[in-house]
């Protein structure tokens, strides 16, 4: 089984460029900038079915074809990589990030080439001290070899890139949000349409690009669409990095190819429950993805398919909910979360989450009362999709939502018994 | 005033966008890296750099919260409170930290040595609980670890 983002990683240390050159490192900057035009290179990208890695599932292709192209296009034009990673649970891009930075840094250039953007900035959170570090690196090493700055290969056509550390807020990782970041202003979301492709960072069409999306996409330019197809089990293209984290035995990530069942990473890959802990359910793709229970193992891991069964693949980094954790208890924790990071812009997110947090932590108390579950699931309707203003609230009610239909015995149980039934927490 | 090695960092990352006010966030953490934290007296000098008002900077750094407005102790403490962290055992993780250190979240310990924070997910959920004490990353924690490692920063 072929492992295209990952088999450059070693367990110390990263390759720094002669190693990355030795293993056809750049060749897909060489490949794209002297033998492809940019829309052959959008092209491949689209014909690859390659699906945005943040949690979206946006086909990659079909976003940079709204961009702008041709000599009338607006100067400049600009890619930004996501790598604010911060939705819990998730822990795939780091890993990228430090075992392979150079990755980042080919597939920034191969991209920019497409779009014909000329500035990048990786939009890169604070607590990522090693991969800032080695970005750094890899980026003065990649001047020095001249694959970027001015007249790249000849080319004519030139692309600066550079990393911008933010300083913390989950809400960046919204890409409007992030742009206004970059902007140094203050970072809650921006109404769209304009769409960033068309009017994004400094109102130049921008496009904003998930880490783990990127770094498939030298990949694609020298083994082709077909190839990357093949990879995965669906007709989604590519393989994807799957975490599991929670009480499972063997916490970790695994590349492995896109539509991978639930079942055979949590049991062949994670090893299943720690001994004493059964199963109860999981969130699929971080804290914003609705859970998945026992009847939903056999759901193969790809966009179309989590989606089919009322929930979203999301960041494809599971987190496990275990037969003695409570789940009043643990959506008491990610609504605690969401509330904390609301940028506070709409009304709804602003009071609505703060809400939800207090309503769960009184059934935790033991001072749930009757219709404190019907109270939640409005905040669910009321909190969701076309009610704010942005994807933060509409994310943060999946997983209640989604817990008030599967364990609801649970929460019934705690306002009939005026005590968490899990007595002893987590 | 600042420094005037710091305003010559500051002015070096002027240049690196389309406007002065994007520098802000490299410009603060300039700030921040030096005093542990931005006084108004230093926001104002700032955002005169930046040709912002020192409101509108100012609300841009209190929106973050890797920005401090407050003084901070010598080494701030991040524990990740997100569920990777609760699933696995963060709730024992902070009752250790708060009882060796004396402190709650947002206070900081009377030495003056360390400020507790709460923080979100920190990208390593499959070596859950972790922390961060300044910019080191502390993983696999149970109480145990939390003392060995506090002992190992030199304690408070």
């Amino acid at each position: 089984m072929e492992t295209p983002l990952t088999a450059r990683i070693r367990p110390d240390g990263w390759p720094a460029i002669e190693e990355y050159r030795r293993s056809g490192g750049y060749e897909a900057v060489r490949e794209a900038v002297k033998e492809m035009t940019p829309s052959e290179v959008t092209e491949a990208v689209e014909a690859s079915n390659l699906k945005g890695r943040g949690g979206a599932g946006f086909p990659t292709g079909q976003k940079w074809s709204f961009v702008p192209m041709g000599d009338d296009a607006p100067r400049p034009k600009y890619l930004v990589c996501n790598a604010d990673e911060m939705e819990p649970g998730t822990f795939k891009d780091r890993h990228l990030l430090e075992g392979d930075p150079h990755g980042l840094v080919e597939a920034m250039i191969v991209s920019a080439y497409a779009l014909q953007a000329e500035v990048g900035y990786i939009f890169l959170r604070w607590a990522y001290k090693t991969a800032r570090e080695r970005l750094e690196q890899a980026i003065a090493e990649a001047w020095n070899a001249g694959f970027l700055g001015r007249d790249i290969l000849g080319s004519g056509w030139s692309f600066d890139l550079q990393v911008h550390g933010s300083a913390g807020r989950y809400i960046c990782g919204e890409e409007t949000a992030l742009l206004n970041a970059l902007e140094g202003r203050r970072p809650t979301p921006r109404s769209k349409p304009p769409f960033p492709q068309v009017s994004g960072l400094f109102g130049q069409p921008t496009i904003v690009q998930n880490v783990e999306t990127l770094y498939n996409v030298p990949h694609i330019v020298v083994r082709g669409p077909e190839w990357f197809k093949g990879l995965s089990h669906t007709d989604e293209g590519g393989t994807k990095l799957y975490g599991a984290s929670g009480k499972v035995k063997r916490p970790g990530l695994w590349e492995l190819p896109l539509g991978t069942p639930l079942r055979e990473l949590l049991y062949e890959h994670a090893g299943g429950l720690r001994d004493g802990y059964a199963f109860r359910g999981c969130l699929p793709g971080g804290a914003s993805t609705d859970f998945l229970v026992e009847e939903h193992l056999d759901v193969k891991l790809d966009f179309a398919s989590v989606s089919e069964v009322g929930s979203r693949l999301g960041t494809g980094t599971i987190v496990v909910l275990d037969d003695r954790t409570c789940p009043v208890g643990l959506c008491a924790n990610l609504e605690h979360f969401f509330a904390r990071e609301s940028c506070g812009w709409c009304t709804p997110c602003r009071d609505g989450l703060p809400w939800t947090a207090k309503l769960l932590d009184a059934l935790e108390r033991g001072e749930g009362r009757p219709g404190d579950l019907e109270r939640l699931e409005r905040h669910c309707t009321f909190l969701g999709p076309g009610m704010t203003f942005c994807a933060l609230a509409p994310g943060a009610v999946e997983p209640l939502q989604s817990a008030l239909r599967h364990f609801r015995d649970d929460f019934e149980a705690h306002i009939e018994h005026s005590r968490c039934t899990f007595a002893g927490g987590a | 005033m600042l420094d005037a090695t710091l305003r010559a960092r500051i002015d070096k990352h002027l240049g690196e966008y389309p406007t002065k006010r994007a520098a802000c966030i490299d410009a603060l953490m300039i700030v921040q890296e030096h005093y542990r934290w931005v006084s108004d007296e230093h926001l104002r000098e700032v955002a005169a750099m930046l040709e912002m008002s020192a409101e509108e900077l100012d609300g841009v750094a209190s929106f973050y919260n890797l920005i401090y407005r407050k003084p901070v102790g010598e080494h701030v403490i991040l524990v990740c409170d997100s569920v990777s962290c609760w699933l696995t055992g963060y709730e024992a993780v902070l009752a250790r930290l708060k009882e060796r250190l004396g402190v709650d979240y947002g206070q900081t310990t009377e030495d003056g040595r360390y400020t507790l924070l709460p923080m979100c997910c920190l990208g390593d959920c499959d070596h859950a609980p972790v922390m961060m004490i300044g910019e080191e990353l502390h993983r696999d924690l149970d109480p145990d670890r939390v003392d060995a490692v506090l002992a190992a920063h030199g304690g408070s």
